[in-house]
């Protein structure tokens, strides 16, 4: 990710006043390429609707493209807040246009789409009650709340890759990850179904138990067998075995983060960790 | 060069979700290249989600424009609350949100009005 601060530099395709239309497969390759790359990119087009308008707080740098017949106009905003470049590209392609845009951009930070997958969970406050479940069982600090002890996603940067399993510990459904594949945690429309199937009444504070994460872990056969056979009597133990069978049954934690969890005591530190700021929150609200 | 936006269309927002391949390429591909040979005004990012994590402060600037603004995206519960997150909260009125993981670019380029140039 880049810095919060940095804005990319914004990129216009300009087929208004003063520029010739471009091809339409020209133009299409360009906008793929660039997006695909990472920019934003807009395209100003002819007949009275050109518009190279830096809009206020959107930009610092806007790179304006466009095939010049008459040389690429002196452009400038009137407010002075940013500043505006022009690149003629009369007859290139998108692959061409891209190295150039990529010169520009003069090794300024940006992001790049496959080095980074933009996944986080997502709050729909419509539906969340504050009941404090996912901070509960977010291990890795994702989850906090603001001064009105409101629950609030803090730290999206922390949250594992492919991994939805606060989703189903909402009772709401409230949490959605618009890159997941299934719904309602892509987003879709929330059925009545739903909310039964995502309900598990378990005791999420006292969910992430060392014991059971190391053998998840170990997901040798061998493991997988003892897990599934051991009994105990103990009700709050069974529960969480049931819950975290579940999820990971149902691929909602992925191998991965599995394979690359701390220590059980680390687990069992920052359950407790966790257990503790949300029940700060819902004290702090009940006051 | 003028320098009025004065495009009598709502403004549209078109989402590549460069970062992942959660919306059909095929879908994705052909509204951008309908909306490439409209002749119309539209402007396209990226990655919204990438942009919501960032904060981006031109989610700001979409979601306080004030005018008609069309977001070609996904689901219309995820891109409200993705710019909520980004504490540009869409406006209730104005917005809306077109969703390519379940329209087809054909359905979704007759809502926008997009003719070829
Ligand atoms: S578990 Fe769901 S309802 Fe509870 S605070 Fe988290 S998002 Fe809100
Ligand atoms: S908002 Fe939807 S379409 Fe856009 S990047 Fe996120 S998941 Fe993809």
């Amino acid at each position: 990710m880049t810095n919060e601060e940095e804005t990319p530099m914004q990129v216009v395709v300009y087929e208004g006043e003063g520029a010739a239309v471009l091809p339409s497969s020209t133009r299409y390759d360009v906008l793929t390429r660039l997006l695909d790359r990472g920019y934003a990119v807009s395209r100003a087009a002819g007949n009275g609707q050109g518009a190279v308008e830096p809009r206020a707080g959107e930009t610092e740098r806007l790179l304006v493209l466009g095939d010049f017949p008459d040389g690429a106009p002196d452009l400038e905003d009137s407010s002075g807040e940013v500043e505006i470049d022009t690149l003629t590209i009369t007859d290139l392609g998108g692959e061409e246009v891209l190295e150039l845009v990529e010169a520009r951009r003069e090794g300024r930070p940006m992001n790049q789409p496959g080095a980074w997958k933009p996944w986080f969970p997502v709050i729909d406050y419509d539906r969340c009650t504050n009941c404090m479940q996912c901070l509960s069982f977010c291990l890795f600090d994702v989850y906090g709340v603001d001064a009105e002890q409101k629950i609030q996603v803090q730290n999206n940067d922390n949250c594992k890759t492919n991994c939805p399993a606060c989703s189903r510990v909402c009772p709401e459904v409230a949490i959605m990850f618009p890159k997941y594949s299934g719904g309602p945690i892509n987003g879709d429309k929330v059925d009545p179904k739903d909310l039964e199937r995502e309900k598990m009444k378990v005791d999420i504070s006292s969910l992430l138990g060392g014991d059971i994460y190391s053998s998840l872990r170990n997901r040798s056969e061998e493991a997988k067998s003892r897990f599934s056979k051991e009994r105990s009597p103990d009700k709050a133990l069974t529960e969480r075995k049931k819950c975290l069978i579940k999820l990971q049954g149902d691929g909602l934690i992925p191998a991965e983060v599995l394979e690359n969890l701390p220590s059980p005591e680390e687990i069992q530190r920052r359950a407790d960790e966790a257990a503790a700021k949300a029940k700060a929150a819902l004290d702090a609200q009940a006051h | 060069m003028p320098n009025e936006p004065s495009d009598n269309h709502p403004r549209t927002l078109y989402c590549r979700c460069a970062y992942a391949q959660t919306v059909p390429q095929g879908v994705k591909d052909d509204v951008l290249r309908r909306l490439s040979d409209s002749g119309r005004n539209f402007e396209a990012v990226s990655d919204l989600c990438e942009m919501s994590a960032r904060r981006d402060p031109r989610l700001k600037e979409i979601a306080g424009c004030g005018g008609q603004v069309n977001i070609v995206a996904c689901y219309p519960r995820a891109v409200q609350w993705l710019f909520h997150a980004a504490e540009s909260p869409l406006p209730e009125e104005g917005v809306e949100v077109l969703n390519m993981r379940e329209r087809s670019a054909e359905d979704i380029a007759s809502q926008l009005n997009l003719e070829s140039a």
